[in-house]
């Protein structure tokens, strides 16, 4: 391990030259410099046809823009892309290929040996002597830092980059027999809008009447119990949905066994006040849970491939309940949260169809019509999540079972929930919105949709 | 007739604006043009129509319903013509 403190010094050391995959991974959010950094000070080498492998991409990254105009990006591997390059891509400008993973696919592929990485860039909050690193230590906190874990132990080179350097971290997480390089900078990211992806507990009465009605149809399907095991994406109804388990745990005097996944706050104080035995973290998306991950015995750190990689009994398998919002659901229960109603990209899975289809009850939480944009309908733009693997529809009017689970239509017979088909919630939807003209899809795709196993479930077309 | 106006840019309403004109004129800018543009024209000629008014309409459209824009419209309608 060597440590260095300019990208000049870095590539005459590193091999640097056309073709390269290179990786990041995004605990750095929406303050991330690293990224943007590092391709700017390749793009000076004048090298091309880069392939970008980030576990997620965002609004920050839109100085890279210009890198895929001009080539020196040609293909892009990643599990969220939002933001201008988002735009830039749906647009067509992208010269190769862009494929769409999920949290537990990327580190599948990388694991196997079907997405080889030549140079991981791996952001840390503060590395020691001997090259280890840690996202909490340092004085810009990232936290977790589980979706750079099978960078750092399959990449052919790494490059831990940080701006702090301590003689010795309180915890290991990036092990330092595999990094080649340290990069230390005067600074790796805007502390402020690392935190940003924080999300407050919705005050919407429409979403907590969701929320509300969530939690009373997972009492009334069996899996309010001792031992649940619980998880809800950052969204503001998934958020509510927890706030109201929470009071129904307390009421029913119901232990949880562990959450995971994206920690905040919230989860933190459930794990404190006893509610969960165990949290596993694969990013924080507060300070507060940072907090948590140093003090609590009881807060483990996870890697991606631990979290939700399908080759290694992940915890996403162990889930018994998991909370999931959607961009568009359509009547057979595919999900899209990768593409608008305009079809411009939005997002990607992230997580979503890991623990879709790793959760024993995966229910989708979203009001039926959003600003007269219909989220039921009738075939969904892309498939990023299959149908089969959602259990659950919830939204203000009315609730619809997957028939695929017969065990929850029998259980929820007697209901005074309002249970409809999708088809009857798809044309209240309908009815509400008047005619929408459709969107007509282009014919060149621009991208691909990976499922957790690495097939190809979808594709994405050109704007 | 003068100029006036009904509504807001929350989501889900819509700001419509109405001024006198020789020539029916709509101005459409809407979160949902390109699916509901169509329909959202509609409303408004309808509307003026029943009302027997030629003017000039500005909407605004946050993804409002077509009875909402209706009842902007009208109620921009009168407060042009009223008070």
């Amino acid at each position: 391990m060597k440590r260095i403190n300019s990208y000049n010094e870095l590539f005459n050391l590193l091999n640097v030259e056309d073709d390269l995959t290179v990786s990041f991974h995004h605990h750095l959010r929406n303050g991330d410099y690293v990224l943007n950094k590092t391709m700017l000070e390749l793009d000076k080498l004048n090298i091309k046809n880069l392939t970008l492998a980030a576990s997620g991409i965002f609004n920050a990254h839109e100085p890279i823009v210009p890198l895929i105009e001009k080539g020196t990006i040609s293909s892009i591997y990643t599990n969220y892309l939002n933001g201008p390059v988002a735009k830039v891509v749906s647009e067509g400008k992208l010269k190769d290929k862009l494929i769409m993973q999920t949290h537990g696919g990327r580190p599948r592929s990388i694991e196997e040996g079907e997405l080889v990485i030549d140079i991981a860039f791996i952001a840390v909050s503060a590395v020691d002597k001997s090259g280890n690193g840690n996202g909490t230590d340092g004085s810009t906190v990232l936290g977790a830092l589980g979706y750079s874990i099978s960078d750092v132990e399959k990449a052919k080179q790494v490059v831990l980059i940080t701006d702090t350097v301590v003689d010795e971290l309180s915890y290991v997480e990036i092990d330092g027999k595999y990094v080649d390089y340290v990069l230390v900078l005067d600074e790796i990211g805007d502390q402020f809008l690392i935190q940003s992806g924080t999300t407050s507990i919705t005050r919407n009465p429409v979403s907590l009447k969701i929320a509300r009605d969530t939690v009373s149809v997972i009492e009334e399907t069996g899996y309010l119990k001792n031992g649940l095991s619980f998880q809800t994406g950052a969204g503001g109804t998934s958020l509510a949905v927890a706030k109201y388990l929470k009071k129904k745990m307390i009421k029913n005097n119901i232990k949880g066994s562990f959450a995971s996944g994206g920690i905040t706050g919230y989860l933190v104080d459930m794990l404190e006040e006893g509610l969960f035995d165990e949290l596993y973290d694969v990013q924080c998306f507060d300070l507060d849970a940072v907090r948590s991950l140093k003090k609590n015995k009881n807060h483990h750190l996870m890697s991606a491939s631990e979290y939700a990689n399908p080759l290694t009994s992940p915890i996403v398998d162990k889930l018994d309940i998991m909370i999931l919002g959607a961009t568009e659901i359509d009547v057979n229960f595919n999900v899209n949260v990768t593409t608008a109603s305009d079809g411009y990209i939005i997002g990607g899975s992230g997580g979503h169809s890991d623990t879709a289809a790793g959760s024993k009850l995966a229910i989708v939480v979203t009001n039926l019509v959003k600003a007269r944009t219909p989220i039921i309908v009738d075939e969904v733009l892309t498939k990023t999540t299959p149908g089969k693997d959602i259990d659950i529809l919830v939204t203000e009017y009315g609730i619809a079972i997957n028939p695929l689970r017969g065990d929850l239509l029998n259980k929820l017979e007697d209901s005074e929930l309002k249970i409809k088909t999708i088809e009857e919630l798809r044309s209240i939807a309908s009815n509400l919105v008047g005619k929408e003209k459709r969107l007509k899809k282009s014919n060149d795709v621009i991208g691909y949709v990976e499922y957790r196993d690495g097939n190809i479930i979808d594709k994405i077309y050109k704007v | 007739m003068k100029i006036a106006q009904a509504g807001t840019i929350e989501s889900n309403d819509a700001l419509v604006i109405v001024s006198p004109s020789d020539k029916l004129i709509v101005e459409i800018d809407s979160i949902v043009f390109d699916k509901f543009g169509d329909a959202i024209n509609q409303v408004i000629v309808d509307t003026l129509k029943e009302h027997q008014i030629t003017c000039k309409v500005v909407v605004k459209d946050k993804g409002a319903y077509d009875y909402t824009i209706k009842a902007r419209l009208i109620t921009a309608l009168r407060r042009a013509q009223n008070e």
